[in-house]
């Protein structure tokens, strides 16, 4: 392959950028670091305290419970909103009737914020005015539905909210694709005789890789800088139990005036997702990028 | 939007007065989060009375304390800070005074004789190292109980005054198909009553020697454990639906007669007012259940060091004309608080106001309040705990002693 001269004027036009990555980003991580291992409290002191923050963070069953939370939140929401826009997606490319109209519902939640799905839903899962007591108000006196105010359940309120908010746009990703995929591919497979389900499982989900990826780091920025969401739906409650990550710093750096503590939190969030991200990244776009050469 | 570009003006007009301090009007930029109607109404008599004694106000609103603490902290600690700042009296400005970025206001408080006419607690959770930083302007307490006067009289329950009559005043309105408690289950909420009852069942020296001491024995007493069954128990009083509820839907309960009463702080007076409630008439108020005690809590104003003269001259104008005497009772009256002064004209306050003032009177019963005695990182820890004890109704009383004093052995001095 014959070397290309480097554009200079490229790398020109890139330097602002570049400026705003170094300095607001990774001048702001390292920062973010070095004040974990102080003992700032409302203000950024250069006390260095060790390892000291971390070792309370680790104490802390609050900071625990979050992580959990995370974890079970991050893997249900991206599942199931995938799962659930692709049925979407493939149930709407069947040359329906009305399907602008239905798209557009279907996506409608994605334009609200978190804050205005929070209250929606907040009201919906209260057992005092939502479903139960609508259920009840019809006749079933023992119906229950309260998983927002038991602690065991809470975090499964918080999936279902965002289920209904991101499963729309992993239709639209879907629906773009599956209108990507060559009509031949469906002739040929109808002649062939083979399955509707076993068409889907077997070519176009293999077709659509690109379109699952795009979706699934889309939804996991979302899980890691849940915040909003929580707060407005159940507080991070009963208790703390459906408390996260980000609104756990947020407190801290904020409410508590503990700074120091929640850079601690803040970096152990980055590294946790850095061990999580790197070999899936590596496998994705360094080793897929070698095999094209 | 209006705030923005309110503050831009202000931001400008600030700019402006320090281009040209010699002969400007002492322009103040207030920072602070009053923004209800009847907060908004009470920050009115301030500027008010700031600007007829000439000054010029320049409001800097912003909603929500734990966006504007925040903010205003960013301008003073990047050298560009608003004239003026709210706060709330106690650790949370130290570490700021601590820095060096606060004016020092020894010779305001001797030239308006703070020392006679403010409770020496006030004086103290305004100081820090012996010398003053703040204008305190009110006095509030958490430990109210509001009722509906209405449900009282049909159910024919007194007034409770201790936690014994408390409970069975509920079990009264339990059996006869009324919400006992009007509850949120918030952290700041739970915390806020979880501390009504530590000040009222377990009593001052307990009380004291957890804020104040920081003293892990003190969860090991009988009255730390009177205080987790009582705080327990106030759980079956209230609706499945108190998760997350905020305490103005709490106060609705009441207006609407869904419940019977409510543990709040005087802010709660607020939404009484906006119902159309008169205080005495509709509803009534005992402050504190078991042993009365007046757990102080009081809105300050800080003076951020600015540079400039002209600014000085503002901070200094401007904490006289909070402290004066009739801008007192007008503001605590919008405010549904207490005068901080102990010298004013009461007879205008309402009938819970004067309840509060004659239990001020005794220095027996004033007591610091938490924010007081321990900082905001240790306060939210206990609160961690309490939350979810609340929360788990399987956690015993021991259990949850345990756990309150791990919590106190680490902010231990």
């Amino acid at each position: 392959m014959k070397q290309r001269p480097i554009r200079w004027s490229v790398y020109a036009g890139l330097t602002p950028a570049i400026l705003i990555v170094v300095f607001a980003y990774i001048g702001t991580i390292i920062w973010t670091v070095g004040i974990s291992f102080t003992d700032s409290r409302m203000l950024p002191v250069a006390r260095f305290a060790g390892f000291s923050q971390y070792v309370r963070l680790f104490g802390t069953e609050r900071w625990l419970t979050s992580i959990q939370n995370m974890v079970i939140f991050g893997v249900l929401m991206i599942a199931i909103s995938l799962a659930l826009g692709f049925l979407l997606a493939v149930a709407l490319d069947q040359r329906i009737r009305a399907e602008g109209f239905l798209r557009t519902i279907i996506l409608y939640p994605y334009a609200m914020s978190f804050i205005v799905t929070g209250l929606v839903w907040q009201w919906i899962l209260n057992p005092t005015l939502g479903i139960e007591q609508t259920v009840r108000g019809w006749g079933f006196e023992n119906f229950r539905f309260d998983w927002i105010i038991r602690k065991e359940t809470a975090i499964y309120c918080v999936v279902l909210a965002a289920v209904w908010h991101a499963a729309g746009l992993v239709m639209a990703i879907m629906l773009a694709g599956l209108r990507g995929i060559d009509p031949d591919l469906w002739k040929a497979s109808r002649i062939d005789g083979v399955k509707p389900w076993r068409f889907y499982w077997h070519i176009v989900v293999p077709i659509l890789r690109p379109s699952f990826i795009s979706a699934t780091v889309l939804l996991s920025l979302g899980v890691v800088k849940l915040y909003d969401l929580v707060l407005v739906l159940t507080g991070g409650g009963p208790g703390f139990s459906s408390d996260v990550p980000a609104k756990f710093v947020m407190d801290y750096l904020f409410q508590r005036q503990n700074i120091g503590l929640a850079t601690a939190a803040a970096t152990t969030l980055l590294i946790t997702l850095l061990c999580a991200l790197t070999p899936w990244l590596y496998a994705e776009y360094f080793r897929a990028e070698k095999r094209k050469d | 939007m209006l705030q923005r570009y309110r503050a831009l003006i202000g931001a400008s007009a600030l700019a402006l007065a320090l281009a040209q301090s010699a002969f400007a009007a002492e322009k103040a930029e207030v920072l602070h989060w009053w923004t209800t109607e009847a907060q908004s109404k009470a920050v009115k008599v301030f500027a008010d009375a700031f600007n007829a004694a000439g000054g010029e106000w320049v409001d800097n609103a912003i909603v929500n304390g734990d966006v504007a603490k925040p903010t205003g902290i960013n301008r003073i600690v990047g050298g560009n800070p608003p004239t003026v700042m709210m706060m709330n009296a106690g650790k949370q400005f130290g570490e700021l005074a601590d820095q060096g970025l606060l004016n020092n206001l020894d010779n305001v408080a001797a030239a308006g004789d703070w020392k006679k006419s403010l409770p020496a607690d006030v004086l103290e959770a305004v100081s820090r190292d012996g010398h003053i930083y703040a204008v305190p302007v009110n006095l509030q307490t958490p430990n109210w109980l509001w009722y509906n006067k209405a449900l009282f009289e049909k159910f024919g329950v007194q007034e409770p005054t201790t936690w014994e009559e408390f409970f069975a005043a509920a079990d009264r309105f339990k059996a006869g198909g009324i919400i006992p408690l009007a509850f949120g289950a918030q952290p700041w909420q739970q915390h806020q009553l979880f501390n009504g009852v530590l000040a009222g069942a377990g009593g001052r020296d307990l009380y004291l020697s957890i804020f104040r001491d920081k003293n892990p024995e003190a969860t090991k007493t009988p009255e730390f454990k009177r205080v987790a069954e009582t705080y327990a128990k106030i759980r079956s009083y209230t609706d499945p639906g108190t998760p997350n509820r905020s305490f103005n839907e709490a106060a609705s309960m009441l207006t609407t007669g869904k419940a019977a009463m409510h543990i709040m702080g005087d802010w709660e007076k607020g939404e009484f007012t906006a119902a159309g409630w008169v205080a005495g008439k509709d509803y009534g108020c005992v402050l504190g259940l078991g042993q009365q005690n007046f757990l102080m809590d009081s809105n300050v104003f800080i003076m951020p060091k600015g540079g400039s003269e002209a600014a000085a001259k503002a901070q200094a104008l401007m904490a006289e004309v909070m402290l004066d005497k009739d801008v007192q009772v007008k503001f605590n009256n919008l405010k549904g608080s207490m005068p901080v002064r102990n010298d004013v004209d009461t007879s205008g306050l309402d009938a819970c106001s004067k309840v509060g003032l004659e239990v001020l009177k005794d220095p027996g019963k004033q007591l610091a309040g938490p924010d007081w005695l321990a900082g905001a990182d240790m306060l939210n820890s206990l609160a961690d705990v309490v939350v979810e004890y609340w929360a788990t109704p399987s956690e015993t009383p021991d259990e949850f002693a345990d756990k309150y004093a791990a919590v106190l052995s680490e902010f231990q001095e």
